[in-house]
């Protein structure tokens, strides 16, 4: 069964970074292990960082007109960031695999099963 | 009439058949579902063929027919989704397969369930509602009354957890070993609270359930079979042991409830209380004291006393103040001073008391102004203590409590 694993966290903390360059590199070899590790297990199905909010744009239709405004759906404490998709058995493998994300240590990892999934071919 | 005796069985059978379906349903309100259905039947066909040699195994092949006419039913119905619900069909065998909960080393489906109903996915009190349904056997009404909510509420939180159980795929099994130790918290609240509905269930229109205690004693040996070097799970078996020991006097001929200190203690279960003090010493010799081992030792010191003017008050006061300290909360300070009052005198119990309710916490718990009766009667100031009788009645939701404490209220009067 499918679940994604949806990575939040603070997009300011994460900016601070960029004045750190070993402790990205660090975060960047931790996510690198982690998405290797999925594959190695089979479980990987996708998934992808996503940029920051400040490249967010939202598009909202109402009465048949497209509206479209710059940044994330909503403010929120903690932003999306990227996501992966896996497949695995049971929700006990979802979040074992869901507390071994990098970004649990400092954010929060939303598991959820997927419903109807539509295939790209 | 039939009805009630058949009511009886389906209530005490039907834990065990359910976690049965659920096993092999995957689903928990399709198992639901199936048992009602089957309840049904039996009401029809037990009246008319007689009750069954095993009400369990009739139970459960009608069950089973009935979720795969359920499962098939659900399935035409299904409009969007490109692959089947993930529910196995039901099997037509009677064989029980072993599954991944066996390699636990533990093969038994109402531990499973116990395991299911409180995963840390499920709202806690979803986790509540979920093991007062499946474990005991409550009705929603039932459940909604332990709550205090509108029946309504209770019935959704019930089928949001299952539906969540089955939609996000909360496993049905025993975790493994090395996620043990970090479900046990949850696990031993639940199979308490299983325990504590059939010893003391919270208002009138529930029946003294000793079967569920039974249950709940049998689930507790389970998990110390699961977990050997787990001392709470020795301690709740321990505790519980030891309060079932008295369970033939708790309650008199009248069905009053009995104090303590009046309980005949010649019919007290001794070949219980033998292996409670054998399950709290097992728990004691691994050197790490929590709760359980705690309120445990306290219930040791009561069975151990042969009369209830030999009990070791300043002993059980103490061991009070120690799980006040460590787990602080109105209720234990309560029966800490409640304690203290037997082991230094009355007065000092109900200057704790008459503070504790000052602070306001136990604000609609009957048992504090029932404690503070008892102190004010001990010390002859009896107009005072038919008061406080008179607030606590207020208060009071079950029977076997409410006669008793009508007793003492009359005693103030006379």
């Amino acid at each position: 069964m499918q679940y994604v694993i949806l990575i939040y966290g603070d997009e300011k903390g994460f900016a601070t970074m960029a004045d750190d360059p070993a402790a990205q590199q660090a975060l960047y070899a931790a996510y690198s292990k982690y998405g290797g590790d999925l594959r190695a297990a089979g479980v990987l199905r996708g998934g992808a960082e996503l940029r920051p909010t400040g490249t967010a744009t939202t598009v909202r239709v109402r009465q048949g007109k497209p509206v479209t405004t710059d940044g994330p759906f909503a403010e929120t404490k903690e932003q999306l960031g990227g996501f992966y998709l896996i497949d695995v058995p049971d929700l006990d493998q979802a979040v074992h695999w869901a507390s071994r994300c990098p970004g649990a240590l400092t954010g929060s990892i939303e598991v959820r099963p997927t419903g109807a999934s539509v295939a790209a071919a | 009439m039939l009805t009630p005796l058949i009511d009886a069985i389906c209530r005490s059978e039907g834990p065990r058949v359910l976690a049965g379906l659920i096993r092999r349903c995957g689903d928990f309100e399709l198992a639901e579902d199936a048992l009602q259905d089957a309840f049904t039947r039996a009401l029809e066909v037990w009246p008319r063929q007689g009750l069954p040699a095993a009400p369990a195994a009739w139970l459960t092949t009608v069950a089973r027919r009935r979720a795969v006419d359920l499962l098939r039913r659900r399935r035409s119905g299904l409009l969007y989704t490109d692959e089947p619900p993930d529910v196995a069909a039901p099997q037509a065998d009677d064989a029980d397969e072993p599954d991944a909960a066996a390699h636990s080393g533990v093969d038994d489906d109402r531990l499973r369930l116990v395991f299911t109903c409180c995963h840390p996915a499920l709202a806690p009190a979803a986790q509540t509602a979920l093991a007062l349904r499946t474990l005991c056997g409550l009705t929603t009404r039932e459940i909604s009354r332990a709550f205090l909510e509108p029946e309504a509420t209770t019935a959704q939180r019930l089928v949001r957890a299952k539906r969540k159980i089955r939609d996000a795929r909360i496993p049905y099994a025993v975790p493994a070993r090395e996620h043990l130790p970090e479900r046990l918290d949850a696990v031993l609240g639940v199979v308490y609270l299983v325990f504590n509905e059939g010893y003391a269930p919270t208002d009138d229109a529930r029946p003294l359930r000793p079967d569920l205690c039974a249950e709940a004693i049998r689930l507790a040996r389970l998990l110390v079979e699961l977990m050997p070097e787990e001392p709470e799970a020795r301690g709740l078996l321990a505790l519980m042991q030891l309060h079932d020991a008295r369970r033939a006097t708790r309650v008199d001929g009248e069905g009053a409830l009995v104090p303590l200190e009046e309980q005949d203690r010649s019919r007290w279960n001794a070949e219980q209380i033998a292996s409670g003090l054998a399950a709290l010493d097992a728990a004691l010799a691994l050197k790490r004291r929590g709760p359980y081992q705690v309120q445990a030792a306290i219930a040791a010191l009561h069975a151990r006393a042969p009369r209830a003017d030999a009990t070791d008050w300043p002993q059980i006061a103490a061991l009070y103040r120690g799980l006040l300290a460590e787990h602080p909360s109105p209720v234990i300070e309560l029966n800490a001073a409640a304690a203290l009052a037997m082991a230094e005198g009355p007065r000092q119990g109900l200057a704790w008391i008459e503070r504790l309710e000052a602070r306001d916490e136990l604000a609609g718990y009957h048992l504090l102004p029932a404690a503070r009766a008892d102190l004010l009667r001990r010390l002859g100031r009896r107009a005072e203590a038919g008061l406080a009788y008179e607030a606590a009645l207020a208060l009071v939701r079950n029977r076997a409590e409410r006669l008793y404490l009508q007793r003492r209220r009359a005693e103030c009067r006379s």
